[in-house]
């Protein structure tokens, strides 16, 4: 299993399966093209909303795809498995950006007050954007370039980020459907089961700065 | 682009690209479905004859008949919107019953038969605003709701006529993952049932409806948001005082009684300023009672729409 996830084809096929939502999206948009732009079922008739659907999903499914990667590297042992986070991530913001262009063009037709108002009464809005606010840090500090410049501690605390960017999506997503909150709840679910057991690991982890208690310093401790 | 040809085809006996698709499961599905052919049935659309023209028709593009069929919110069969499209197509519309009593002078149960008999049909091109932002023009065929009403004869006590549709878990297994509870009631004030552009369908682009629209009989208030327009009604009853209403009994600060289209009023969770009309791409702007202002706005005389929203 390490040989596999050593190789640098299995890089490429993660990066081409990661693209593979986009691909479809994409071939679909060329049939909607070509047929006229007439009724398609594969977009519904509503295509807006559909892309705007279709593209928000895939950002919440990276995120949390991208959070399996560290349980699945401890529970399996599988230290190689750490490659594939930054590009999964990666794809989770890069479909954070889709959806967002799809809102910003299609649906506000680049109105900046509209926008604003929208961002600041519209509270699965104002959810959506400050998922999508935090993403940005990760995405610009995701090289080893950045790492070395913040330092592996500093930079790991900011990381950290993704786990209310995603707390942040599950949220806008069950502010804005109307009453079947199914979806939603099931990727809080799956959020709630890696946090929880990255909860576990952390206070099963020796703690790190704990002075050590000795005769001689017996007397600092109450 | 649709264009029709006076053949003898209609668009709707086009075979629908999944059941192409799939044509040797159709064709097993069809031969067991031939073989129950005495008991009640799912009804395939039929042509609706002698139909006029009626007025209030809007001369804005009706939509495309497959995003009409294609694109519904009748969350009994799911909350997708191709979900009523798919799982309705065994839900049993013929016999159909439907029992109108309460308040009224002469209560009357109709069949199927009478249902299409009540007044001549007429075809009524009406713009249809759902509270989620989208819109769509759709002719409709029926007849108005004032003379079915007109028939029974309400009496002085009667101020609110209430609906009910059908509910039959059995056949509507994916209701119950809804989040709102079933059967779905709805409600409107006597003076705006008796508005002339209330009207009750019964077919839709000179067919009758198909199941995923709300068939065989349906309801179409088109100065509201969609949700007030209840699909496959049972029960129509006068009554004295408001009734309750699905969506309001499952977000009352969201949902209504009046759920009139104004763009004034926005939803808690989004704006009603703009619309978008299924087939465009960018938003319009949504007028103030859907465009039916002039018919309707003088029921409201002196009302807060803000507070009776």
């Amino acid at each position: 299993m390490n040989r596999v996830l050593s190789s640098r084809w299995t890089k490429v096929a993660v990066f081409v399966l990661s693209l593979a939502p986009l691909l479809l999206l994409g071939w679909r948009l060329f049939l909607f093209w070509r047929g006229g732009l007439g009724y398609d079922p594969d977009l519904t008739a509503d295509p807006v909303a559909y892309i705007t659907h279709y593209t928000g999903d895939w950002t919440i499914r990276f995120l949390l795809i991208t959070l399996c990667v560290t349980p699945l590297r401890k529970l399996f042992n599988l230290p190689k498995i750490a490659r594939f986070r930054r590009m999964l991530g990666l794809f989770a913001f890069f479909y954070g950006c889709l959806h967002l262009t799809t809102w910003v063009w299609l649906d506000q037709s680049f109105d900046p007050s509209g926008m604003i108002k929208d961002v600041i009464k519209r509270r699965y809005i104002t959810a959506g954007m400050t998922a999508f606010a935090m993403m940005i840090p990760l995405a610009v500090t995701s090289t080893a370039g950045w790492v070395r410049r913040l330092g592996f501690p500093r930079w790991q605390r900011i990381h950290r980020l993704i786990y209310f960017s995603a707390l942040a999506g599950v949220i806008h997503y069950y502010w804005l459907v109307k009453s079947d909150v199914r979806l939603p709840l099931l990727y809080g679910g799956i959020l709630a089961v890696l946090m929880i057991y990255r909860a576990n690991m952390w206070l099963r982890s020796a703690p790190k700065r704990r002075p050590v208690t000795t005769p001689r310093t017996a007397y600092l401790r109450d | 682009m649709v264009i029709r040809k006076s053949s003898d085809l209609r668009y709707s006996q086009v075979t629908p690209k999944k059941d192409y698709v799939n044509r040797r499961r159709f064709l097993a599905s069809s031969i067991a479905a031939g073989a129950l052919a005495v008991a009640p049935q799912a009804r395939a659309v039929t042509k609706l004859n002698g139909v006029t023209k009626g007025p209030y028709s809007t001369d804005e593009k009706p939509t495309p008949f497959d995003a009409i069929t294609h694109y519904n919110n009748f969350y009994e069969f799911g909350t997708d919107k191709e979900d009523p499209s798919r799982n309705a197509t065994k839900f049993v519309t013929s016999p159909w019953t439907v029992r109108i009593d309460g308040e009224v002078g002469k209560p009357l149960t109709l069949d199927l038969d009478a249902l299409y008999k009540v007044a001549p049909l007429e075809e009524r091109i009406y713009r249809h605003r759902c509270v989620e932002r989208w819109s769509m023009v759709i002719p409709w065929i029926g007849y108005p709701l004032n003379v079915l009403l007109k028939k029974v004869e309400p009496t002085a006590k009667a101020k609110y006529v209430a609906f009910e549709s059908y509910y039959d878990r059995k056949q509507m297994p994916q209701g119950v993952w809804s989040g709102i509870a079933f059967p779905y009631v709805e409600g409107l004030r006597l003076d705006e049932a008796m508005n002339p552009l209330a009207l009750l369908a019964v077919g839709l682009y000179g067919d009758t409806l198909p199941n995923q629209d709300g068939a065989p009989f349906r309801l179409v208030v088109p100065w509201k948001y969609g949700y007030k327009s209840i699909k496959s009604i049972v029960k129509i009853r006068l009554v004295e005082k408001q009734p309750p209403t699905t969506w309001n009994l499952a977000a009352a600060n969201e949902y209504g009684f009046y759920s009139n289209v104004n763009p004034e009023v926005d939803h808690p969770r989004w704006s009603q300023a703009k619309e978008r009309r299924i087939g465009e791409f960018s938003m319009r702007n949504t007028v103030k009672f859907n465009g039916y202002g002039d018919q309707v706005a003088s029921l409201y005389n002196g009302m807060d729409l803000r507070k009776y929203y």
